[in-house]
């Protein structure tokens, strides 16, 4: 295993921004808070690609781009058939010495849209080539970029404009797939899920996936105040409370070894003080058909989800309750 | 004058055939998926790189979607890329074929023609490539296994001359040329080498103000495929276009180049006429259907018919001018389509060819032939009634159904 990255906060501070300001990103987004803070625990030389999707039209309007590395977008579906392609090309370029630089990192980056649903075909085939490259997905759960359409990310309840909170139906009736699990079967070397709010915690992430011999997914929950109907001031604030209510627990499976992570961990050794899921949903407009009479058992099963869910996360990470 | 290489005569089929040149041309990055009949290419290239007989990274992928996706991403990372496909496969990718030629990757794919379900069918048409006539790529079609293996060969310089930029296409018909075994002349692994070179990038204005490379490179950070609006998207669609003009010329040049070094070459490099000068009546066609066809010119003109042949080598760019003058005495033409555009009154070659004839000055009658479609056989005496329809025309002076269809059921 690499020796751990320290890095202090001026460290992070005085690095150059790889993902520079003046993107076009609406105010409070958090997943372009989440790529600044991708780009900044990139270790040396690094490649960009990208997904269709928010981040690559906010960042990359001709002709201006906001970012100071080389970047690639090409389609939807495919940043990790994008991926797959730019790690080929170094790997033989370098061999046969058109490639200057010794080590030269690979990240792709998707939304929900571009990873759950249409781009996992993708995802897939790139991790069981061992295509040496870290893919981040910035989970805003729906497609955003087209106007909040309902995703195979998406959670349980949620109202979009394809789930709308109707008469009939209460918001989407499906459940969120559990993507990042889906990446520890495929058997890969590092995988992990991560929010803007610890951000020393994604970092480190972050950097472990680049070094990481092989291919690496790191699973960010990235609030979208437009698509969420959230106060663009609280989206990082949303995604601690994710944390704290257990409905995103953080942690990183090692080889298929999974761990909890700090900010999680800590609700593991203290249930007491694990939030209810209320106080994650309060607030967030999508959710809000559920704070009524005739809805109020939907927050109740919820919550029992939730439960459930994170009991089979301790057990994962062998901290079971009994 | 470069003297004419010496050469070894290879008994290969389409398939591998277009292996061979690749596996000749240095290529950096194949990615591909198989599928019938482009297959052999795919297994064949595998065995080189098991064997360790070229530098080539390849990357089997999980759908022809990644396959060509990887490639052009290889592509603008600075290698040389290759892949091949047919059919369904061709399909999947026509996406990323648009990106592709939108990005200016000059990935280099041979297409074993096939046709396109439903219903299933494995078997030779053009139906797969023709209905990729508008995505921006370069497409040649090969009528025999040797024309295969020196189109291969030609299309990387093709592609990567920098004001082309452009990905190309070559089309050997399934089966057909894909595997049938023929007697191939092949040049040395150095002679093709240095024809081919190593894959140079133009230089290019980054946004840091920068001259650099055209590839994503840390050292000259770019940014490739970027979102344009109304206000720039309609440029770059014309610069797309202004490559596919300066492609006739190269695609010219380079057959001739080619042919210095292996005395072979297929007419200009984008049009082959045969028995025209003097022809009355003429076949228009692409691929391995020439090769029939010459056999029957071969037969009539035996016989005193003034007949001829056009081939279309370069469907795309078209060559309107030197198809105008190759046609330009000729009264009566078969133009022969081995696909359908449904409800488009005629075939994709047709309605191209005959709209070229409208700025001739004289214009002969122009008759459709829908052929071959699904790898429906197609004989000397099927194509020998086509120019003895034309003769008919000629005498009753007019065309009394453009559009035909040969040897079918109706």
């Amino acid at each position: 295993m690499v020796e751990e990255w320290k890095f202090t906060t001026k460290d992070i501070a005085e690095k150059p921004d790889l993902f520079m300001s003046g993107h076009r990103a609406c105010a409070g987004c958090a997943p372009a808070t989440v790529l600044r803070l991708v780009m900044k625990a990139t270790g040396g030389p690094t490649i960009v690609t990208e997904a269709t999707g928010c981040m690559e039209v906010a960042s990359s309007i001709y002709p201006y781009t906001s970012w100071a590395t080389p970047w690639l977008h090409t389609a939807f579906e495919n940043a990790a058939a994008n991926a797959s392609g730019i790690e080929s090309a170094l790997k033989i370029l370098k061999k046969k010495g058109r490639v200057k630089q010794g080590q030269v990192d690979v990240i792709a980056f998707a939304g929900d849209g571009g990873t759950y649903d249409i781009g996992i075909q993708a995802i897939s085939g790139a991790v069981e080539r061992g295509h040496d490259f870290l893919f981040v997905l910035y989970d805003n759960e729906a497609y955003m970029n087209t106007g909040i359409q309902r995703s195979g990310g998406t959670p349980h309840g949620a109202a979009t404009t394809t789930s709308p909170a109707g008469t009939a139906i209460p918001g989407k009736l499906e459940y969120k797939k559990p993507i990042a699990d889906i990446m520890v079967a495929h058997d890969m070397p590092y995988v992990a899920t991560a929010v803007p709010y610890y951000w020393r915690d994604l970092l480190t992430k972050v950097r472990k996936g680049i070094e990481v011999n092989g291919p690496a997914f790191l699973h960010v929950l990235a609030p979208c105040p437009r698509g969420w109907r959230s106060d663009p001031a609280k989206s990082i604030e949303y995604s601690k409370l994710a944390v704290e209510t257990c409905v995103f627990p953080l942690w990183e499976a090692v080889n298929g070894q999974y761990q909890l992570s700090t900010p999680s961990k800590v609700l593991a050794l203290a249930p007491q003080k694990k939030k209810p899921v209320r106080d994650y949903l309060q607030g967030q407009g999508r959710f809000r058909h559920l704070f009524t009479p005739q809805n109020e058992k939907l927050l109740d099963e919820i919550q029992r989800l939730t439960d459930e869910k994170w009991q089979r996360v301790l057990k994962k990470c062998g901290m079971a309750q009994s | 004058m470069k003297s004419v290489v010496k050469q070894e005569v290879l008994a290969l089929n389409g398939d591998e055939a277009v292996a061979y040149a690749a596996k000749q041309s240095d290529v950096d990055v194949v990615a591909a998926y198989p599928i019938t009949p482009q297959t052999i290419i795919v297994e064949k290239f595998s065995e080189y790189v098991a064997n360790g007989e070229v530098e080539t990274e390849f990357v089997c992928t999980e759908s022809e979607h990644t396959a060509l996706t990887a490639c052009l991403a290889a592509s603008v990372t600075g290698a040389r890329a290759f892949t091949a496909s047919a059919s369904a496969g061709l399909a999947l990718m026509h996406e990323i074929l648009f990106v592709t030629s939108g990005c200016r990757a000059p990935v280099v794919m041979a297409i074993a023609n096939r046709a396109l379900s439903a219903p299933i069918n494995i078997h030779a048409d053009h139906s797969d490539s023709i209905a990729e006539r508008d995505s921006g790529w370069i497409q040649i079609y090969a009528e025999n296994t040797q024309e295969v293996y020196d189109t291969i060969i030609q299309a990387f310089r093709i592609a990567e001359n920098q004001n082309v930029l452009l990905p190309v296409i070559v089309g050997l018909d399934g089966f057909t040329l894909s595997h049938t075994l023929e007697n191939v002349s092949v040049l040395p692994d150095d002679a093709v080498k240095e024809f081919v070179g190593t894959r140079q990038l133009p230089s290019v204005l980054t946004h840091e103000g920068k001259t650099a490379p055209f590839k994503l490179d840390p050292e000259n950070p770019m940014s490739m495929g970027p979102l344009a609006l109304p206000n720039y998207y309609f440029e770059f669609k014309r610069q797309q276009e202004e490559a596919m003009k300066n492609a006739l010329t190269v695609i010219q040049q380079v057959n001739g180049e080619y042919a210095e070094m292996t005395s072979r070459s297929y007419g200009n490099g984008l049009l082959e006429s045969y028995c025209l000068e003097d022809a009355e009546i003429a076949a228009v066609c692409l691929g391995s259907t020439a090769g029939t066809m010459k056999a029957v010119v071969d037969e009539l003109r035996a016989e005193g018919v003034k007949a001829g042949l056009l081939r279309i080598r370069s469907f795309r760019p078209l060559p309107v001018k030197e198809i105008t003058k190759a046609l330009e005495k000729v009264k009566a033409v078969a133009v022969m389509d081995r696909s359908l555009s449904f409800g488009g009154n005629g075939g994709a070659i047709y309605h191209e060819v005959r709209h070229v004839l409208y700025d001739g000055r004289v214009h002969p009658y122009v008759v459709n032939y829908i052929y071959g479609l699904g790898g429906r056989d197609t004989s000397p005496s099927q194509l020998r009634r086509i120019y003895e329809d034309l003769q008919k025309i000629l005498k009753v002076q007019r065309v009394e159904n453009p559009i035909q269809y040969l040897e079918l059921r109706e």
